[in-house]
Order: structure tokens, then sequence, then C-alpha cells
């Protein structure tokens, strides 16, 4: 038991560490419905890794890697509003998945486990994703960290400096996707995005610089994981609903507090 | 004749079956101030953004000579309100900048104070201080402006306007620059281009004032006095901040300080 826990404990933190970070852009660029269509669409890369006897978790990652790049050049089409398009494409990828779901009948599928998350049924190789691709997301981040910046605060003057404007896009829509692949275990497809939403947005009211919030919100991560799996451990709660909540009540806490936030 | 920056050759730009521009020629060159006017939806954004690289043109091309450096100053910054932001390091996303120079930057501009600010509660005057900043961190040859003074007060205007001037004579850079205010631009522009979908006119700023095709987009009948194009010779001192300078000057026929 101690041991299915700290797997659980382990996990959940290495996924909060980066998508605390990375939900930072999230919410600067306001690409929560961009996160919350990838999310969706792992379900489809559940039903696929079923089908074709492949890794689950290297499924996952391919369609939404995939489904990132398909969504960066439909963008540049312009053939529908961008939230549309994303609107169109979260539910039909979920709707499909669904439905391609239905046609295992031969496997049996935890699908409440997948649509919101199961921390407890993390395995030491979903812990190997988990932090090898934490490990590269984090990297690329504090790597590219000024140009992803400079291309948040205003495309226009990045790419006049000469920052290579298209390929950053690109790079942070692929970080996004990998995260959300990664930790579609913990929180399921249906919690996932609020994850990298909730402690970013928490961490606003106590930031004053974007280095500031990106951390504040890992942190803050962090502690709705650990809050997170002590309720589900002392009253036998879902795990990936208690971390959502336990992120929610930082949320109402930080800001009905009388903090003054900082100008 | 001084060094060439950047050409404009022959520019048309079409958005489906609107012909925005056509048949633009403008060259830019080291320590000239090119004023592009025009009336609203002329094109003269557009017209910038092709420079820029930001918008492809559909015919002509656009030459930019290696000594050209560009330094954007755009219309307006939003940030997210959700993207906690310092002066400072709005200043330190320039690329490659050096974070040493920031300060020295923030005095030139006349807004040393604000380094530690957030970008949200900054006035209008002290955004396009701002912006100009970055662009000037860019070590620029050409400073690109899209409506500079937009937002700030008349004698705000008038500050800002003296002080791309000081930095034009102090880089020795080009500037090429969109306004709407003919009359407090025009006294420092040496050029000024007037554009609507086609250039209409272009020569120095008594040239167009005088041209019928700019009478005929900016004149209001019986307007001319009080829209008197500001060209007299300057006559006394201004010091950073564009106040006159009261010391040793000399009234000439032309110089009324109210409206200044």
């Amino acid at each position: 038991m101690l041991e299915l826990l700290m797997r659980a404990l382990i996990g959940g933190l290495g996924v909060a560490a980066v998508a605390g970070p990375l939900g930072a852009f999230v919410v600067w660029r306001r690409m929560a419905y961009f996160g919350d269509t990838l999310a969706h669409s792992a379900l489809l890369g559940v039903a696929l890794g079923f089908l074709l006897d492949i890794n689950l978790n290297f499924a996952i990652v391919v369609l939404c890697v995939g489904l990132a790049l398909v969504l960066v050049a439909l963008q540049k089409k312009q053939i529908i509003a961008t939230d549309t398009l994303l609107g169109i494409l979260a539910h039909s990828a979920l709707s499909l998945g669904l439905v391609a779901v239905s046609f295992l009948d031969n496997i049996r599928i935890d699908l409440m486990a997948y649509l919101f998350g199961d921390l407890l049924a993390i395995s030491q190789t979903d812990l190997y994703w988990i932090y090898g691709g934490g490990v590269v997301v984090m990297t690329l981040l504090v790597t590219f960290w000024r140009p992803l910046l400079a291309l948040t605060v205003n495309e226009e003057l990045a790419k006049v400096e000469g920052y290579p404007v298209e390929a950053i896009r690109l790079l942070l829509m692929l970080l996004v996707a990998v995260v959300i692949a990664v930790a579609m275990k913990i929180v399921g497809v249906l919690l996932i995005t609020s994850l990298m939403i909730i402690p970013a947005a928490t961490s606003r009211k106590l930031s004053q610089t974007p280095v500031q919030m990106a951390t504040f919100a890992g942190v803050l991560g962090c502690l709705s994981v650990c809050g997170g799996l002590w309720a589900s451990y002392h009253w036998d709660t879902p795990t990936g609903p208690s971390v959502v909540v336990c992120a929610a009540l930082l949320f109402l806490i930080a800001y009905s507090l009388p903090l003054r936030r900082i100008q | 004749m001084s060094t060439r920056l950047a050409e404009l050759q022959e520019i048309g730009i079409r958005f489906g079956d609107r012909q925005l521009l056509s048949n633009i020629n403008i060259t830019l060159h080291q320590g000239e101030i090119v004023t592009l006017i025009g009336p609203n939806g002329s094109g003269k954004s557009t017209l910038i953004r092709t420079l820029l690289g930001l918008q492809e043109p559909t015919s002509g091309k656009v030459i930019r000579h290696n000594t050209l450096r560009i330094g954007y100053m755009p219309q307006k910054l939003h940030i997210d309100p959700t993207l906690p932001l310092t002066v400072k390091h709005f200043l330190g996303l320039v690329r490659g900048v050096n974070k040493k120079d920031i300060r020295p930057t923030l005095n030139k501009v006349g807004i040393p104070h604000l380094e530690n600010s957030q970008v949200h509660v900054l006035s209008g005057g002290e955004t396009q201080r701002l912006l100009l900043a970055r662009a000037l961190l860019n070590r620029p040859t050409l400073l690109v402006l899209d409506e500079p003074v937009q937002g700030v007060d008349v004698s705000g205007q008038v500050e800002i306007y003296n002080l791309i001037n000081t930095i034009r004579q102090e880089l020795n850079c080009g500037v090429f620059m969109i306004s709407h205010d003919l009359h407090l631009v025009m006294a420092q522009t040496d050029t000024v281009v007037c554009i609507n979908q086609h250039v209409c006119c272009s020569g120095s700023p008594q040239h167009v004032k005088g041209h019928p095709a700019y009478k005929a987009l900016f004149g209001i009948p019986g307007a001319d006095e009080s829209l008197a194009i500001y060209s007299h010779q300057h006559d006394h001192v201004h010091d950073d901040s564009g106040e006159v300078v009261e010391e040793g000057h000399v009234h000439g026929p032309n110089c009324n300080h109210h409206a200044h």
C-alpha cells in the first residue's frame, strides 16, 4: 500500500512540476481550449494503442503531437475560426475515441480511469515516461525560455527582432502536447488541462515576474497533488478529481485572501 | 547621397479582390526622417508591415540592404493581464540584448524611474516611451514607428517627436513613421509621403503641403489657418523634455509658444 502511494506521489509530483510552468504559457497565450482538444484526443490514442497492440504511452504521445501539427496547419489556412475548429476537433476526437474503445470487446478498459485519471494505477514504466518526458520538456522550456516569452508578449516585435517565430510557436504546441500525453494517466483526459491552468492562475496572484509565476505554478501543482492524494487516502475519494479540487481550493484561498496584487 | 537602408519597389498588395496598395516606391536613407501620411484605410500600416516582413507583397519587392537593422515600435502594446511583466523584463526580451544597455536606454527615453513597474500600469505616454526603448535596444539603423504618439496628449506628442528627432541625430539612423497629426510632425520631417492606395504626392513638407493631391485628401475648406503647418525656423532651444529653454532666447516672427 505504501509503495503504491509513494509511486503515485512521485508520478503526480513529476507531472505537476512540469504542467505548472507550461500551464503559465497556456494561460498567457489563452491556449486552454487547445489543451482540451489535445487531451480529448488522447483517448483515441489509447484505443489505437490497444488496436495496434503498441505501447499505450507511445501511442498517446504520437497522437497528441500529430494532432498538434494538424491544428497548426489548419489554423494557418484560416478555414474557420480557431475556437470553432478546436471545438469540432475536441469533441469529434473524444467521441471517436469512445467509439473506438467500444470495438475492443476482448479487452476490458477502465474507461473511468482514462477519463478522470487514476494516480494509484501508475506503473513503474509510467514513471519512466513521466520523468523522461518531464526532463525533455523542462530542458526545452528553460533553453528556449526567452524566445518563448518574447513570442508570448508580442509576436510581431519578436519576428522583427529576428526570432524564428513559427518554429517557436510550433515548439510550444508540441511541448503542451507531450505534457498532456504524459499527464493523462494522472488526472484523465477530461481534467488534465485543469492541472495546467488552475495552479498557473493561482500563481498569478503571487507573482511579479514570468519566472516567478511559472515556478510558483509548479509548486502549487505539487501541493495540489499531495493534498489530493492525502484526501484520496483518507476518504477514499477518486484521486484525479481530488487533485483538481485541491488545486481549485488553493485558487480560492489565494484570491480571497486580502493579498496585495503587486503592481 | 547618404547610405541607402531599404527600398520599397513597386509594391502592390491585394487582399482578395481588393487592391490595397499599388505601385508604391519609397527609398529610405540613413539619417533621414520619412513620414507616411494618409487617410484611414489608405494602407499605411500595411505598407509598414511589408517593410518589416510581416506582410508579403503581392507584387513588387522589398530590398533590405546589409546596413539595415530595424527597431520597430508598434502602434499598441497589448500584454495579457495574466502575464506579470516589469519594464525591465519586457526590455530584456529583445533578441541578443545586453542587459547593461537597458538602464541607459530608459534614461534616454525619459522613464528611468519605471524600471521595476509592471507594464500594465503605464500611462499612454509611458507605454510609447517603453516601446521606443525596446526599438532602440535592437540597435537600429532604421526606426520604424507606427503612429508613435497614439494615446498621448498634445504636449506629450511634441515631446515624443522631439525625442525621436534627438535620437535620429544621435544615432544617425533613418526614421520611417506613420502619422495622423500633420502639423506637429512635419516640422521635423525631411520627406513626407502621402498615400491613399498609391503615392499621391511626396517631397518636402512644404512641397506636399501645397500639392493639390494633399489638399484634396486633407484640405478642409476654411481650415487652412487653424491647421497651418508648423514650418518656422527654429529660433530657440529645447531641453530634453521638450520645454523651451528661455536663456538666450530671441522671439522670431513665427514663434508661438502657446502652440508649442
